[in-house]
This record gives structure tokens, C-alpha cells and sequence, in this order.
């Protein structure tokens, strides 16, 4: 090659080329990855687990979530182990166009990685059996970019998934981009926090007044209080000045037994608060002595939480200033 | 308690209409758009700007009337009001102007809301930030934000989620208000979502927001502006355009009626304030449902389009999902709502866009005209204390 060429032209000679031999999966798509990977992230679709809910969405039995596929490929630990190890040991490198491409951006002094983003086509969805066979193709590599970590280049792979009828099942971009540590333009004290996430902002706080402070200092004192009118009795909630029954200002408090029921609830997905977990169950909770109240509700999924629910009430200290009541199902067996 | 009859009604007209774009950016102070709106329905009215002497708006409106009025050369003003409870104000504004023309206290009102809502202040951004100053509105936020129940359709969703159990109403019957509004919108050429109907199957396919909420059960976010102008009906029948005769007019706030939550009286599929409305508008108009040929009905969120269906009495209580599966509130169907596509299909003008909508029926002026209009009735936000009204061709 003419050593005149610039960096830009040997990278541009890689695009369309493929970035390395296809890879095949180490195991067909299997029950038992299928169940640890959802139980890790979290995803209650029994879809992915019980054969009947499948069967009642329309599909043959069990599939794999669409997102597991990348999972499908991956070497396992001890492939990277031994591929480490090779080359620390000074076995020839490979020359996959992949391989030269980062070995010119390493060279030419942008020696950092990031993934940045990665779009997933689907064809059909994965059953158990299916077993996978990746191609990948260097899509594009842009010229170079100033970001906010730095001066660098993007690279997109596209990846073919195919089955063992060597159909396609799924297609994915996937983006990098290699840089030049230290170029950034992003404020040091956000890398900073990259590396030490900022402690969780607070829950929006309460307005607390003179009607309704006794409520938020006896969740405190974990006790759930309802406002009572002192002379007739009614409970009331939320707090008032005065009892619209016999209209008396005097009024004290009732140490709610914290049993109730869901009256109604929803589930929040967007949008989404740093100071909350998302999705967010929030119920409003009917209690025993007829008032109710929006609560937060653990120990339930939006699968599970339903309305006439029995719910119990305990307490959460989200920080210094404020405690809740958070009910959970009333037949759970709680230690805490 | 409220009498037989309001004395205003029947005497008192719309005389004009005015709106700018409904954009996403305006690019514009939102005062701009209030004036430009203002401008354009006074030009529709055939009246003069110095001829106005009264103007009403929402208190959650950034304009005030002595900058619009500064801005478009109108002189003294004898007359203003404000009304409260966001997107419930709407119609209320109209009845403001009214009760001050037959009570003489002004001639010429004009009613205006405008906003950069979708660039500007987002309503659903939710309720975050500084710790609130202590007082009763703030306060009643204590009993959701600290919870993690921040927006507009959230507060919705929880009745929502009760009044589906109840009765039987499904995501899909949401979906339904969502298709028709969408399909009205896809032929107004001011419509937002112009030319971009939407099928059931996009509906249900749309991302939670919040259970049981879609994103297609969600009102669109606008920049824009809109104004009418109400005077006596002598008078309107002298300017160029058709008066649009105010037949009845109502706010109303519900026994128990909290600002969006109204979660701790009756079972969650009653909406109080529009009871209070409908009862208001029938008692004094002598109409009934049957005399109504086209009506707006307000969908910041669809469920309460099906509420609103039962409190009004165009069908009967938990039957709005019947109602609506039916195909009546689509164009050719027995009562045709937001024709222009309403909030969620034409733009998020707190409701002002669809009273418009309501004089353009009465004119015979709309881009999906329904036949033989006599009667449009039309309501502002629910799940706060609102208003509604019934227009009337004059005869």
C-alpha cells in the first residue's frame, strides 16, 4: 500500500468487507438461559417462561425474549480467557479486517472504546432449539468526529443472525467508537460521575402546611395516622381544617391498623424520575376504617397487583426528612 | 342552588374565531401567539380592537390582558376575569363573557388561551423540583408526588384503571376515541396529525405511558394560540359572520372534586363536575342529548371521553363502551365528537381549539361538516372543576 494513503482512506478500504469468519452459537436457545436471563433483568413476561401464557399470546410454546439474542453468540468467559492469554503470550494476532481496523486506530493514538448504540431487527421470534449462526459485515466508519469523550471515530458493524436452516431470524447494527482518550469536550466533573455515581435524588418533597404535617411526622414514627374529627368522630383523608359532616375544627388522630385493600393502582413507566424505580406500581389503597390513600406497594409486579388485593402497611425511610407507608400483600410472611 | 334558566342564554353569540398554527415549535413568546390569535378573531368578527372592553382567560394563561390589549391598540378595559383549574376552564370563559354582556358590564369580550406548551413548559413533564411553597393547592400534591404519581396521566389512569374493572371497557375501547379523533384530524388541514390516521392496532401497540394508558391515549403537546370573541346576539347579527347563539353554558366542580385525583368519593367511575355540568346545560336549555347532531368532548386522556359520554347522557352509565363500539362518534355515526380531531389529532389548546370547532359546526364551516347542525355541545377539561357549552344556530 502507498504510504501516502491517509488514515481515512485505509479505513474507508474496510467498509463493506466482512469483519470476521461467522460465528456460531455455543448451545441451541435453552430453557434454563432463557430463565436466568429474565430473572436477572427483571422481566416478567411468562411469555419467555410458561408454556400455556406463550400458547395463549399465539405462539408455539416458550420463546426467547427478542433482546437475548446477542446472548445466542457470546463466547462464554473462558474462550476470552484463553484468547487473552494467547495473545499475552505472543501467538500471532489475527488479521480479520475487525482486528486490522482497530489495530490502525490503536496506532494512530485512539487507543479508547465506547459502545455507543445498537439497533435490533427481529424476523421471527427464537424457540427453543434454534440454533444461531452470526455474520458480520463493517457497515461504515466515519470520518473523525469531535465528542464528548473525545476526538474519534465511529465503526458500525451489521450482523446477520441466522438459523440452522441458515434463514435470517435477525439483523443488528452495532456502533463504537474508538477515540483519543483526554480530547473530550465533556465537563470533567461529569466523567467523574461516570466512574462514582451521584447518590439517588430525593423523592419530590411533601408541601408540608399545618393540616398536614401530623401525617408525614407520624410516618416517621412508622405509625399511618388519619385525621379524626374530635367531635363527631369522622375519619378524613386527605387532612382538612375542618369535618364537612358536622363542621367542628377540633380533631385529633386514629392509628390506622394499616390493613386495606387496592382499590385501584397503575403502573408508571414514563416518565421517568432518577428517584424512582420504574416500572412503578402506585396504588390507592383502601384502608379498614374507610378512607384511602396513594401508596407505594412492594413485594408486587404489575402482572401481580390487582384491584381487591389485601395489602398490609409498612414503612420505607426513602432519606432523613421523609418516611412513607409502602404496603405489601397482605399473606407475605415479612421479617423486616 | 341553580335556577330554570341563565338570562344571558339565547341573548348572547360567538361573533368570531381565531387561532394561529398549532406547531410544535412556534419559535414565538408565547404573548405573540396570544395576540396574533386575538388579532385574527377580531378580523373574523369584523370588529374593531378598540371596540373590545373585556377579556377573559385561564389563570394558568402567561399573558395578561393589558399586554394583549397594549399590543393590539385596544383601550380601556371594564371587564376581566380569570378562571381557574387549568383545562377545565375552557367553556367557562365564554360563560364569563356572557354573564358580563347581559349584565351590561361590557360589550365586546374576548376569551384567549395560548401557550408554547410543547416547547416551552411541559404539563407532563410532572411535578419536580424545588421543594413546593407550603400551601393548600401544593399541599395536595403531598398525597401523590413523594409517591411517584407526577403527571396529568397518571392522576387519570388510576380512575381510569378502576372504571375499566368496573365496567368491562377495555384498552381497546380507549383505542376506539383514539381511531375516531385521529381519523377527524387526517382531513382538517390545521390539524396537527393531518393526513395521519391511526389504526386500533397502532393504538395497541403504542408504548404504556401508564397502565392502563397508552401513548395513543395521550393528548399531543402544542405551541399555539386561540381567541373568540362573544358579544350580544343583536350585535352579532350585524357582523359579518353567522352568530353562533350560546344556548346554555355551565362550570361545575363535584361533591368530593379534587384537582385530578378525585379518588376518595363514590367508586371512581363518576365524574362530579361534568354531572353538574350536563345538569346545568339540559335544565337551561330545555335540550336533550337527542337534540345535539355533533359534539366536542374533551380528551386530554380517553377514558374521560367515555365518563363524559355516561355524565352527559348520550348513553347510560358504564354503556359508553357500547356507545363507542357502535361507531357512533365517528363521522356518520348518531353523535360524531371532535370533528376537528380534538386534542389528541388536531392540538393541545386546553380545549379553546374545540369551542372554536363548535361555531365552525354551527357556521357549516367545518372540514368534516356533519349534516343539519342545530345544536353543537361542547366540554372543557375533566377531572377538575370544569365547564361546558351548547351552541346554538340562530333563528
Amino acid at each position: 500500500m502507498s504510504g501516502a494513503l491517509s488514515l481515512d482512506d485505509k479505513l474507508r478500504a474496510f467498509v463493506g468487507q466482512a469483519s470476521g469468519p461467522p460465528t456460531k452459537g455455543r448451545h441451541p436457545v435453552n430453557e434454563p438461559m432463557i430463565t436466568h436471563w429474565v430473572e436477572a433483568m427483571g422481566d416478567h413476561n411468562p411469555v419467555y417462561v410458561d408454556a400455556e401464557a406463550a400458547e395463549a399470546a399465539g405462539f408455539k410454546g416458550i420463546i426467547a425474549p427478542p433482546t437475548m439474542l446477542q446472548a445466542w453468540i457470546m463466547r462464554g468467559l473462558r474462550a476470552s480467557l484463553v484468547s487473552d492469554a494467547a495473545r499475552d503470550a505472543g501467538a500471532a494476532t489475527a488479521d480479520a479486517p475487525s482486528d486490522q481496523v482497530m489495530a490502525l486506530l490503536e496506532e494512530a493514538g485512539f487507543t479508547s472504546v465506547v459502545a455507543t448504540n445498537c439497533d435490533q431487527h427481529y424476523e421471527r421470534p427464537l424457540v427453543l432449539g434454534d440454533l444461531l449462526e452470526v455474520s458480520s459485515v463493517i457497515d461504515s466508519i466515519s470520518g473523525e468526529k469531535q465528542t464528548g469523550l473525545g476526538i474519534g471515530h465511529f465503526i458500525t458493524n451489521r450482523l446477520e443472525y441466522r438459523d440452522q436452516r441458515g434463514e435470517l431470524v435477525a439483523t443488528m447494527r452495532f456502533r463504537i467508537l474508538k477515540f483519543k482518550p483526554g480530547t473530550g469536550t465533556a465537563a470533567p466533573a461529569a466523567v467523574a460521575a461516570t466512574e462514582d455515581p451521584a447518590p439517588r435524588p430525593l423523592r419530590p418533597r411533601p408541601a408540608i402546611t399545618q393540616d398536614n404535617s401530623f401525617f408525614f411526622e407520624g410516618a416517621r414514627q412508622h405509625k399511618l395516622l388519619i385525621q379524626r374529627c374530635s367531635n363527631c368522630g369522622t375519619l378524613r383523608h386527605p387532612p382538612r381544617p375542618s369535618c364537612a359532616v358536622c363542621r367542628s375544627f377540633a380533631w385529633d388522630t386514629l392509628e390506622a391498623s394499616g390493613k386495606g385493600t387496592i382499590f385501584s393502582f397503575v403502573v408508571n413507566h414514563y416518565p421517568q424520575v432518577p428517584a424512582f424505580d420504574y416500572p412503578l406500581v402506585v396504588a390507592l389503597v383502601e384502608l379498614q376504617e374507610g378512607t384511602r390513600l396513594v401508596a407505594n406497594v412492594s413485594g408486587i409486579i404489575r402482572e401481580t397487583a390487582a384491584i381487591g388485593m389485601a395489602v398490609e402497611a409498612g414503612f420505607e425511610d426513602f432519606d432523613d426528612e421523609l418516611s412513607l407507608p409502602v404496603f405489601h400483600p397482605a399473606d407475605e410472611t415479612r421479617t423486616d | 342552588m341553580t335556577g330554570t334558566t341563565h338570562s344571558y342564554l339565547g341573548k348572547t353569540a360567538i361573533a368570531g374565531i381565531g387561532a394561529t398554527e398549532f406547531s410544535k415549535e412556534s419559535g414565538r413568546s408565547e404573548l405573540r401567539l396570544a395576540a396574533e390569535a386575538v388579532d385574527l378573531a377580531l378580523r373574523d368578527a369584523g370588529i374593531e380592537p378598540s371596540e373590545v372592553d373585556g377579556m377573559v382567560t385561564f389563570s394558568s394563561d402567561t399573558n395578561p390582558e393589558i399586554e394583549i390589549a397594549r399590543s393590539l391598540g385596544i383601550g380601556e378595559l371594564t371587564f376581566f376575569s380569570r378562571i381557574h383549574y387549568g383545562g377545565g376552564a375552557g367553556c367557562g370563559t365564554i360563560q364569563q363573557a356572557a354573564l358580563a354582556i347581559d349584565a351590561g358590564v361590557a360589550d365586546v369580550v374576548v376569551c384567549y388561551r395560548a401557550f408554547n406548551e410543547r416547547s416551552g413548559n411541559r404539563f407532563g413533564a410532572g411535578v419536580q423540583g424545588r421543594p413546593p411553597v407550603p400551601n393548600a393547592e401544593t399541599a395536595n400534591f403531598a398525597w401523590y408526588a413523594p409517591q411517584g404519581l407526577l403527571t396529568p396521566a397518571q392522576w387519570v389512569a388510576m380512575a381510569a384503571q378502576r372504571y375499566l374493572h368496573l365496567t368491562g371497557a377495555t384498552s381497546e375501547d380507549l383505542g376506539r376515541v383514539a381511531v375516531a379523533d385521529r381519523r377527524h384530524a387526517a382531513t382538517n388541514p390545521k390539524a396537527w396529525f393531518y393526513e395521519q390516521p391511526i389504526t386500533l392496532e397502532d393504538h395497541q401497540a403504542s408504548r404504556w405511558i401508564v397502565e392502563p394508558l397508552h401513548l395513543l391515549d395521550c393528548c399531543q403537546e402544542t405551541d399555539g394560540g386561540q381567541a373568540l370573541v362573544v358579544t350580544s346576539l343583536d350585535r352579532a347579527r350585524d357582523l359579518p359572520s353567522t352568530p353562533v347563539v350560546i344556548r346554555a353554558a355551565a362550570q361545575g366542580a363535584g361533591p368530593g372534586q379534587e384537582m385530578m385525583t378525585s379518588y376518595y368519593y363514590d367508586d371512581l367511575t363518576v365524574l362530579g363536575e361534568m354531572e353538574a355540568v350536563a345538569r346545568q346545560l339540559w335544565q337551561t336549555s330545555g335540550l336533550t342529548p337527542a337534540d345535539i347532531q355533533t359534539a366536542v368532548i374533551y380528551d386530554h386522556f380517553t377514558p374521560y371521553v367515555l365518563y363524559q359520554l355516561e355524565e352527559l347522557g348520550f348513553c347510560a352509565k358504564g354503556e359508553a363502551k357500547d356507545f363507542i363500539r357502535d361507531g357512533n362518534i365517528e363521522l356518520g355515526g348518531g353523535l360524531p365528537i371532535n370533528t376537528h380531531g380534538g386534542q389528541l389529532g388536531e392540538a393541545y389548546l386546553h380545549g379553546m381549539n374545540g369551542i372554536a370547532e363548535g361555531v365552525r359546526q354551527v357556521r357549516g364551516e367545518s372540514y368534516n361538516q356533519v349534516p343539519d347542525v342545530e345544536h353543537v355541545l361542547v366540554t372543557s377539561g375533566t377531572g377538575v372543576p370544569t365547564s361546558g357549552l351548547i351552541l346554538g344556530v340562530d333563528h
